[in-house]
């Protein structure tokens, strides 16, 4: 599952707990700053293989598994 | 043929401005500003011009060199902040410390160091010099927006300057441009011509903040990457990492994905902010003159930005 891989992602990048993350959490509510979804935006792409572009439609976790499963599906 | 570096200099204004300073123009603090970006203070430009800070790290390089103004075949130089469009910020540096040699800039932002070195290198390869100075001078705190939060605390002044001379020491190099006016740029003042119909853009940096980022961050592993694997080296036979100083996170997150401790590359952003082109012979002179570096250790610098353009090149010291 997509949003367990990427739930696991942050929760190591950010330290926190796996448990806190799911597809409604908003990002910044994490504490990440532009730069940190930058750098999750890369991770993303070694993880899964996929480009991600930076957009400020980019707001909640589910927004990234979104983004993943359409350009997965390209 | 191509050249080792004989001598470096360096020159930063006087005025120091901490992060707190700031906040009497921007919604800033301290804590915002270091952990966002690494940077503690940075050097502001009062009364010191480009070409001032030029000249002064000219000079330092040429007396670490120990040689005269009247020795050198050719002046290069770089600046994005220069205090004319013409004469050339090297034509400047040129009538400043008295030499008669030729002189011009090349133009390639926050890379432009790399780009110079190149250039140094073609001409000692077709045996044209035999003593060379490159300086790079950035006034950056002119072409700021000091109303935007996101780029006036990242910036800083100063100057860097080296004395190449015949050698065997710049052993390779990588570039890659992409031409980009999108993610990072400078427009030009647009004039007051009657007949303009071009909408003027403010004459400051802009920048996409998360672009610049990725940008980087891609470009440093990409340049490290390609430089060893085509010298047939592993990043155990670098002494050093001395990287463009845009921001520690960039060089926090390379680090990561290089599979390197950060304290391979050398930093000295938390007190100089970004000086642009002038960033990496800072941080070589730096080196150069607290005893870091041993003759016979490979260094690898690297830096990238407008154009876009990154590099990175390979140098026994």
């Amino acid at each position: 599952m997509i949003i367990e891989k990427l739930a696991e992602i942050i929760a190591n990048k950010l330290d926190c707990d796996v448990a806190d993350i799911t597809a409604e959490t908003k990002l910044t509510d994490l504490g990440m700053d532009s730069l940190d979804i930058a750098e999750l935006l890369m991770d993303i792409s070694d993880e899964f293989g996929v480009e991600i572009e930076v957009s400020p439609d980019i707001q909640l976790v589910s927004d990234l598994v979104a983004k993943i499963e359409e350009l997965k599906a390209e | 043929m191509s050249f080792r570096i004989l001598g470096t200099g360096m020159f930063v204004p006087e005025r120091i401005v901490k992060n707190d300073e700031l906040s009497n123009y921007v919604d800033t603090n301290d804590e915002w500003i270091v952990q966002r970006v690494g940077i503690k203070e940075r050097r502001i430009a009062t009364h010191e011009t480009c070409t001032d800070m030029a000249a002064e790290a000219a000079k330092a390089a040429l007396d670490n060199a120990g040689i005269d103004a009247s020795d050198l075949d050719l002046i290069i130089a770089s600046t994005v902040s220069g205090d004319y469009a013409s004469p050339s910020l090297a034509c400047m540096v040129q009538k400043r410390i008295g030499a008669t040699c030729m002189a011009f800039d090349v133009s390639a932002a926050c890379s432009a160091f790399l780009f110079l070195l190149e250039t140094a290198a073609g001409y000692f390869a077709r045996g044209k010099a035999k003593k060379v100075l490159v300086v790079s001078s950035e006034r950056l705190s002119r072409i700021l927006d000091w109303s935007d939060r996101s780029t006036c605390v990242i910036f800083g002044d100063g100057a860097g300057a080296v004395v190449l001379e015949e050698g065997d020491n710049y052993i390779d190099a990588v570039f890659n441009v992409t031409g980009d006016n999108e993610v990072l740029k400078i427009p030009m003042y647009t004039g007051e011509s009657p007949f303009n119909t071009v909408e003027p853009e403010k004459p400051v940096i802009h920048m996409m903040g998360q672009e610049t980022f990725k940008y980087a961050v891609t470009s440093i592993c990409n340049d490290v990457k390609a430089l060893l694997e085509q010298n047939n080296l592993t990043l155990d036979d670098i002494k050093y990492i001395v990287p463009h100083q845009a921001n520690k996170r960039i060089i926090d997150m390379s680090a990561r994905r290089l599979g390197v401790p950060v304290e391979k590359f050398c930093l000295n952003i938390d007190r100089y902010g970004n000086t642009s082109s002038a960033s990496v012979p800072i941080v070589l002179d730096e080196l150069n003159r607290n005893g870091s570096l041993n003759r016979g250790d490979l260094l690898l610098l690297t830096a990238f930005g407008g154009g876009l353009s990154d590099a990175a090149c390979l140098i026994k010291w």
